[in-house]
């Protein structure tokens, strides 16, 4: 049903295990870590950005420390009479600035929202003009995030 | 709480955006000298503005077809600790992600397989039997969008769209 178009061998394995630990590391610790040397880790590396496996190295942003104190996770159900329920509601979501994730499901919950708020009067306030303004939400339900536990978004190569 | 200037969020924006390019290059675009952004960008880190560097890879190319997230309810709170339930829930390679919160359920996971058997024979045995599990809520995710966030507010600097990074569907 699926070809692997992308053969990886254990060595690209090996990098991206260690990639994946320490994204900030230099290619030549990462060379080190995966037992190769420079030249051949920043070509697989260039290989494996170049047939998109890996997609990117991003800088994670903790909002809390910029003073978004609040984050809440929002899991909307949409009315779904409605043929482009998905695409207007997704549409409406990019234009708030305080959603900083917008994930579709499969399941009881349509789309979830993760938005951020400096307290919870700003969330409120948010709440109130930003979101239950979208388009086409037939039920929504919050969950506040008290800590996070476990945060690696680590593939188990 | 941290305040930032415009050269600060341009810089953030971009890092956000792509963390492996040069600050030379990047103090160039934006206009500054380079030591200038090197300490800016310094700044960044170590006030824990950017608290770490990820790197993103392609499920479905690595054989990772299926995300999951789970909604749990614990069936017995007090009886079990919540520290109990944590250190077991972290320990599994497969849960990605886990967010203790208030509302309908008590934890959030975020779950990858291989595909959707493999994401059953991890229900089964690895989250069916965490201590104190009760209702357990699954949603496959379809797609994933990551945001700038409220960067651009005052300034208008950053307002490029995102990229939306596809999921599942292997």
């Amino acid at each position: 049903m699926y070809i692997i178009k992308f053969m990886l061998n254990d060595l690209d394995r090996r990098i991206l295990r260690h990639l994946q630990l320490d994204p900030g590391r230099s290619v030549a610790a990462l060379a080190e870590a995966a037992n190769t040397t420079s030249a051949v880790c920043a070509r697989r590396l260039a290989r494996m950005k170049q047939n998109g496996v890996v997609l990117g190295q991003e800088a994670v942003i903790d909002w809390r420390v910029l003073g978004y104190a609040v984050e809440v996770s929002l899991r909307v159900s949409l009315d779904k009479t409605q043929t482009r329920a998905f695409d207007d509601f997704i549409t409406a979501a990019r234009l708030v600035p305080e959603v900083i994730e917008i994930q579709t499901f499969l399941g009881r919950v349509d789309v979830r929202l993760s938005v951020i708020a400096r307290d919870m009067i700003h969330y409120q306030h948010l709440y109130r003009t930003r979101i239950l303004t979208l388009p086409h939400i037939a039920d929504i339900e919050a969950l506040m995030q008290v800590a996070l536990i476990k945060s690696e978004e680590v593939l188990p190569i | 709480m941290t305040e930032l200037d415009d050269l600060d969020r341009s810089l953030l924006a971009a890092l956000r955006g792509d963390c492996t390019q040069a600050i030379g290059a990047l103090a160039r675009e934006l206009g500054v000298s380079q030591p200038v952004a090197w300490r800016r960008v310094k700044r960044l880190y170590d006030l824990g503005v950017i608290k770490a560097r990820r790197v993103y890879l392609d499920h479905d190319k690595l054989g990772f077809g299926v995300t999951v997230f789970l909604g749990i309810k614990l069936a017995s709170k007090g009886r079990v600790s919540l520290e109990d339930f944590e250190r077991a829930v972290k320990a599994i390679p497969e849960v990605q992600m886990v967010e203790h919160v208030l509302g309908l359920y008590d934890y959030r996971l975020r779950v990858v397989a291989r595909d959707i058997s493999d994401f059953e024979r991890i229900l089964r045995r690895r989250v069916m039997t965490l201590p104190g599990v009760g209702d357990v809520e699954a949603n496959v995710l379809l797609s994933e969008e990551r945001r700038p966030g409220p960067l651009d507010q005052s300034t208008g600097v950053y307002t490029k769209v995102d990229r939306a990074i596809p999921l599942g569907a292997g």
